[in-house]
Parts: C-alpha cells; structure tokens; sequence
C-alpha cells in the first residue's frame, strides 16, 4: 500500500477521534433533553479561549489549564440549559434549534469583544514519531488517546452509575421515567453538564492542532452536526462510528484533491447518506 | 393590500428628494435584505427551516458575476438565468428532501450541509471566484453603466424596491391561494394531509421555488449594488442564520414581518457601528444572539406577528390565523 495513503488513512482515523467527542456530547444532549445545541460548536470555542487564555497569559502549567476548562465548560452548558433551553422545553423544536442559534451568535460576539479576531495559538508541539513507514503526529496521536479515554469514561459513566442508568432510561422514553420517580429536570441538567464537559475536552484536544478564533467553530461546527445526524439523531455509537467514517472521508479525501474537495465530498456523502437513510446510518 | 400601490409610489419618489447617500444605503441593503428573508420565510412560516438560504444567494451572485466577468453577459440577462439556476438547485436538493420525508431537525440539516457544500465550493474554486478573497464584478465606463447594471444609488434603490415588492406580491398571491392551506395542513400533519388528497411532494416543491428565488434575486442585486462577492456574506452558516434571524425578529407569519426585521437588523449594526466605532467589534452579533434568544422564548412570532395578533383580538377573533403555531 502507498505509504502515504496509509498516512491518510490513519490521520483520518486520528481525526475521527477528535470529532468523536463532540458528536458524543451532542447526542447525549439530544437524545436525553431533545433539543440540538446548534452553538455547540461555539462551546468548545469558548473552551479552547479559556486554555490558551490561562496557559499563555496568566501562565498556569497545561495540565492545570486543560483541568480548568473541563468544570468551565461544562458550567457554560448548565447556564444553556437553565436560561435558554429550560423556558423552551414544551416549544416548537425549530425554536429551541434558533434560540441556540442566538447562543451562536452571542458567544462569538462575546469573544470577539473580549479577545478580537486574532488567531491565537498556545504554540506547544509534540514531535511526530515515525510507525513503520509512515509518520504520524504526535500532538493528533495523544489527541486521539485522550478522546478514547473520554469516550470510555462517557460510556462507563452511562453503564455503571445510578445516574447514567436513570439518563439512559429517560433518553429511551421520557413519559414513562418520571412515573418511576426519576426527577427529568435533573437528568436534564446533569445530561447538560456532561455535554458541556465533552465539549471542554474537545477544546483541550483541539486547541493543540488548531489556531483559536472567534469563528473557529464554523470550521469543525457543520460537520460534527453531519457525523451526529448521520449516525442517527441520539445514536451515541453510531455518532462515534460515523466520526471516524468522516474522518477518513475528510483525510483520504484531502490525499486525493485539495482540503476543501474532501470536505465537499464529506458533505455530499452526508446528503446521499441522508436520502439513504433518512434516520442515520445505523438506525434500527 | 389597499395601502400597497400608494405606499410603492411613495417609497418610489423617495431619490427624487436627492436624500443624502447614506440613507439611500441603508435602504437598498434594508430593502434587499426584506428580499431574502421574505423568501425563508415563505418556507419557515410552513415549517420547511432552512439553514442553508445563503447557498441561493451564493449561487445567484456568483452565476450573474460569472456570467459577466468570463461571458460579458449583462446582469440584465444574468440575474434571470442565475435566479433560474438558484431555484433549479433547490429544487434539486428539496425534491429527494421532500420525497423521502426529510423533515424537521434532519431538514434543517441537509439544508445546513447543502449551504456549506456551496461556500466551500467556491472557495475550492478560486481560480474563477477568487476564493474568500472574494471578487468584483469588472467595472464599466460610466456612459456604459445602464447596459451593464452599474449605477448609482437611486437606480439600485429602485431596483431593490421592485424586488421588494415582487417578494410582498408573490406572498399575497401565495396567501390567496389553495396552496396555501395546503401547506398549512402539511405542516400540521403531512400524513393526514396527504390522506385528503394533498400532493405533498409538489406543492413543498412549488414553494421552494419561490422562496429560493426571492433569495438568489437578493443575493445577485446584493452583489452588483456591492460590486463586491464573497463567500462568507453570500453563502454559508453565518448568512444563513443571518437571514433566518431577521424573519424571525420581524415575524415570519405576516408579509410586512421579514421587512420589519430587516430594518431592526440592519438598524442595529449601524447604530452600534455609530455609536461605538470599530470599538466595539462583536457588539453587533452579541445584542443579535441575545435578541434571538429572548425573541425565541417571548415572542416566538415576531414584532409583527404580536401587532396583528392585538388587532385581530380587538376586532374579530375568529380563531386561529392559518398555519398558527
């Protein structure tokens, strides 16, 4: 096999474990309080400010700035809940999609107040390591280890806990798991702190391999949105599948033609994929 | 209706009165902006969310800049084939849409994707369209201008006011029409719809249409009145949602609503602008994105729609507006 193929093929799936997270967090979300945080993008924006804020300005070690952000982020997602989801539960779903929408806008007006629009960069690098023929990066290699590890602490998390039974549960049928005493709203504010949480372990990943600036979601954003919708709206495996299935389509993609060919072919295969199967590749 | 042709004829001796330049500006961008919000809304008001509106207004400029700069082809006949070219790919994308029920969420979606597929296209393009440094439409001599859609701002004022008003006339017709509560029933209930003898696929389709048209008409004068495309203003999420929040604000449920939102869109960039410089850079999308949410949670029909839900209470409540929600 060409080797540098192979190197496509293993930076697409280096890739797919850093859209799996978001797309996790975003189903979580979705398929326990049923609406679609379109600002999720943005949240891991916020995220990636807040560690190249703590790391670079006010000088704190990297671990300790990555440890930070996890608990921010996820405080972010609880206020989304409570000031911009909550009033919106029993509303159209179009207006809770557009409300956060709002969300979009405002945290890309708040950042680009507070921060403007430079690109920042936290300017640490790691080495890339060479694999038999092939090199690959160690930055996106230790990327993708942490997002394994979160995504299996996640479904640890969901399959051992009281609490993740009762979430599982909910997301399976809402009407029902309030009868057997299980509180909703605080299943839904919990459901809400952990996707927020994912979403700040995003951040921490994805600051290392890219340049923060106020619109740095609309770059990664559109195409997480695909992964989810594609493995089916909710379908936590099917989401992290289908990262990993656009990872490669984005990265071997880019092997063939330029960077936004692939990404062009990506969206096409989420198109044809949805007239395919219009609920996700893996519906049942 | 009554107030229609008089209020056009008003509007229409507007640039007579030699107004300063800058409100000529604000009404053409005013205007042009009513023009593709009116058209979302002819969709979102029966439930069809779009995501993606900016790829019609993409694929209209583009076509017409195009169709100038490679074929010397004047806007006068560009701007008709590139609105037919924007609505034939709406209706490309609308028809599997709507044939294999790709509805609600999965919708907004697609259309999501299909206005990103767009951007990204021309930025990938960017030996024709100059990428996201964008592109200008070449220049004509001024005594060449008519012939090539190149001119002041009272021409584009009444440019932008006929497509303005062709938005306002294709939305009463519209109105008036079975189509209508056809489309009203289908978004109640497109399976009870379809039981009654509705045809669900055409007249989704039909309406797509209009409304991708209305857009890639906004989009084209935006253009040629900027002299100036690129991608992230004419295609994308950022416009799309742009365009989205300005029917919402105003109302998407009554045909002056998009307009009304326009101006407090356009207004509020430019009183912020005004007010507190280059300062104040993302002040604008701030207030935008904290207006969204309030306007999602307390007035979901927007400025307009509050105004005639009083006025109809107060004269005849003789239940539900149609399409209600």
């Amino acid at each position: 096999m060409d080797p540098f193929l192979l190197e496509a093929l293993v930076n697409g799936i280096l890739l797919g474990g850093v859209f799996a997270l978001p797309a996790l967090g975003l189903n979580l979300v979705f398929g326990v309080v049923d609406v679609v945080w379109l600002c999720y993008a943005e949240l891991v924006m916020v995220g990636m400010y807040a560690v190249w804020f703590l790391y670079t300005q006010l000088g704190w070690p990297l671990w300790l700035a990555f440890a930070a952000c996890l608990p921010v982020v996820s405080l972010l997602g609880l206020l989304l809940h409570l000031l911009v989801v909550r009033p919106l539960l029993t509303a159209p779903p179009i207006n809770q999609v557009l409300a956060t929408g709002g969300v979009l806008f405002l945290l890309q007006g708040a950042m680009t107040l507070i921060f403007r629009t430079d690109f920042r960069s936290l300017g640490v690098d790691m080495p890339p390591m060479e694999v038999g023929e092939i090199f690959v990066s160690g930055t996106k290699l230790a990327a993708f280890c942490a997002a394994l590890v979160g995504a299996a602490l996640l479904w640890a998390f969901l399959k051992f806990t009281y609490v993740g039974t009762a979430i599982r549960a909910i997301a399976r049928d809402r009407e029902v798991m309030p009868l057997m005493g299980v509180d909703p709203q605080r299943i839904y504010l919990i459901a809400s702190a952990v996707g927020g949480a994912l979403a700040g372990l995003a951040a921490c990943l994805l600051v290392v391999q890219l340049d923060v600036h106020p619109f740095v979601g609309l770059s990664f954003g559109p195409i997480t949105f695909m992964i989810c919708v594609m493995g089916g709206l909710g379908n936590m495996l099917g989401g992290f599948l289908a990262a990993f299935i656009m990872g490669i389509i984005v990265s071997v993609g880019g092997f063939w033609g330029t960077t936004e060919f692939s990404y062009v072919v990506a969206f096409g295969f989420f198109i044809v994929t949805i007239f395919a199967r219009p609920r996700g590749l893996f519906a049942r | 209706m009554r107030y229609a042709i008089p209020l056009l004829l008003a509007l229409a001796c507007v640039p007579l009165l030699s107004p300063p330049d800058y409100f000529l500006h604000l009404g053409v961008t005013v205007l042009l902006t009513a023009v593709a919000g009116t058209g979302w809304a002819m969709m979102g008001r029966y439930g069809l969310v779009s995501f993606g509106h900016g790829a019609f207004l993409g694929i209209g400029a583009y076509t017409m800049a195009l169709l100038w700069n490679m074929a010397g082809l004047t806007p006068w006949v560009g701007i008709p084939i590139a609105v037919t070219v924007a609505a034939l790919a709406g209706v490309l994308l609308g028809y599997p849409c709507f044939r294999l029920k790709v509805v609600g969420h999965y919708f907004a979606l697609v259309t999501l994707a299909a206005g990103e597929i767009v951007r990204i296209l021309i930025v990938a393009l960017r030996d024709h369209t100059g990428g996201s440094l964008g592109m200008t439409p070449d220049r004509v001599p001024p005594e060449q201008g008519l012939l090539a859609m190149q001119f002041d701002k009272s021409g584009f004022w009444w440019l932008a006011l006929l497509a303005w008003a062709a938005g306002l006339l294709a939305w009463w017709l519209l109105d008036r029409s079975m189509a209508s509560k056809a489309l009203a029933a289908i978004s109640e209930d497109e399976d009870a719809a379809a039981s009654i003898g509705i045809r669900v696929t055409r007249e989704k389709l039909r309406v797509t249409l209009i409304s991708t048209a209305l857009a890639a008409l906004a989009g084209t004068l935006m253009a040629q009145y900027r002299m100036y495309l690129n991608p992230e203003s004419l295609a994308g999420l950022g416009i799309s949602l742009q365009i989205v929040f300005g029917a919402i604000a105003g109302g998407m449920y009554a045909p002056l609503g998009p307009t009304v939102g326009a101006i407090i869109t356009i207004g509020l960039e430019e009183v912020l602008r005004i007010a507190f410089g280059t300062e104040f850079t993302g002040g604008a999308p701030l207030i935008y994105g904290i207006l969204l949410v309030l306007f999602m949670i307390y007035l979901p029909r927007g400025i307009v729609g509050i105004a005639e839900r009083k006025r109809r209470s107060a004269t005849a409540p003789l239940g539900l507006p149609v399409a209600a929600k």
